[in-house]
């Protein structure tokens, strides 16, 4: 196998590590400071994300072996507000950073959950109850308490404006889906 | 309630196999959220706005869209913010933004859920942004 046929063989996020490993050694080179304080920064975000890491293997673990997509269909398929309510309480509960819930969630997806829902679960992730105590100090507890409300309401429109602008994608998958799970007998 | 050995085995296999394949992405995100977060000073916020309540809620919603880091970090820059006399909505919109848009993360939300999606999902998030920062000034009644 050559060079150029190995290449292609590595994914674009690994060439968006590489790049920003490079500008990390243009900064050791020529801006120590910046490069010292960016690597502490880092270390500092590594060191809370770790826990969190584990979380997301856990539930992804779990996610797995419980959520089948019979599961997914029963609780998430069927129309209603329930299944909104469900993605909802799931963002507002979610800890980490936003990044690390992406695997998750794109094998949500590919279990058929809606990008319309997974818009309105990373939505509902800015609402953070352990932090409310630090948004209350600041803003008072009228301000956040409406602050929340409304972007409750405004996650759910969101979710429902990302179903309409993906409907054609979604129809695809669908189809796509309806295909997979004709294969399974419930 | 029966644990399924190998269905479990399975499961654990594949959560491993999907947390590698985004690996590189959040490693090279967090690099560059590291980085970002380190180059924009504090005092660059209170420089952008300019009092102005047509222009500082969209300034708000384009700040907190570009900035990036724990939501805590928001709380009180928008609460400093508020201090040094920007109006309660251009906070609003720089809070909103700052934790439902993601610039920086785009790149991996694009390749883990798809580009189509990903744009779709920043680009409603910022103009809702704005649109929660009025809704919840006028329902607040503090103009």
């Amino acid at each position: 196998m050559n060079i150029k046929n190995k290449l292609k063989q590595i994914s674009g996020s690994w060439y968006f590590l590489i790049i920003i490993l490079l500008i990390y050694l243009l900064l050791f080179i020529f801006r120590q400071d910046l490069f010292s304080s960016s690597l502490n920064f880092f270390y500092n975000i590594l060191l809370k994300i770790i826990p969190v890491f584990i979380l997301v293997f856990v539930l992804m673990s779990l996610t797995n072996y419980f959520i089948t997509p019979k599961f997914v269909i029963k609780h998430l398929g069927e129309k209603g507000i329930k299944k909104w309510f469900f993605i909802i309480v799931g963002g507002i509960l979610s800890t980490g950073p936003i990044y690390m819930w992406y695997p998750l969630l794109a094998d949500l997806r590919d279990r058929g959950l809606s990008y319309g829902l997974i818009a309105c679960f990373l939505y509902n992730r800015a609402i953070k109850i352990p932090l409310l105590p630090i948004a209350l100090f600041y803003f008072g507890w009228k301000y956040i308490l409406i602050l929340c409300f409304v972007m409750i309401v405004i996650s759910v429109i969101q979710g429902m404006s990302i179903n309409k602008l993906m409907e054609v994608k979604n129809k695809e998958n669908e189809n796509n889906e309806n295909r997979k799970f004709s294969n399974f007998h419930f | 309630m029966k644990v399924n050995i190998k269905s479990s085995k399975q499961a654990i296999i594949k959560a491993a196999k999907g947390l590698w394949k985004a690996f590189p992405m959040i490693l090279g995100t967090i690099l560059l959220v590291s980085l970002i977060s380190t180059l924009i000073s504090k005092s660059f916020y209170t420089t952008v706005f300019s009092k102005n309540l047509f222009l500082d809620p969209i300034i708000g919603s384009l700040v907190g869209s570009i900035s990036a880091g724990n939501p805590i970090t928001s709380y009180i820059f928008g609460g400093e913010l508020l201090t040094q006399g920007v109006s309660l909505l251009a906070v609003t919109a720089f809070l909103v933004s700052w934790v439902t848009v993601g610039l920086i993360q785009l790149p991996a939300e694009s390749a883990i859920l798809g580009k189509k999606f990903a744009l779709l999902r920043n680009i409603t998030a910022f103009i809702l942004a704005i649109i929660v920062a009025i809704i919840t000034i006028l329902i607040l009644g503090v103009f």
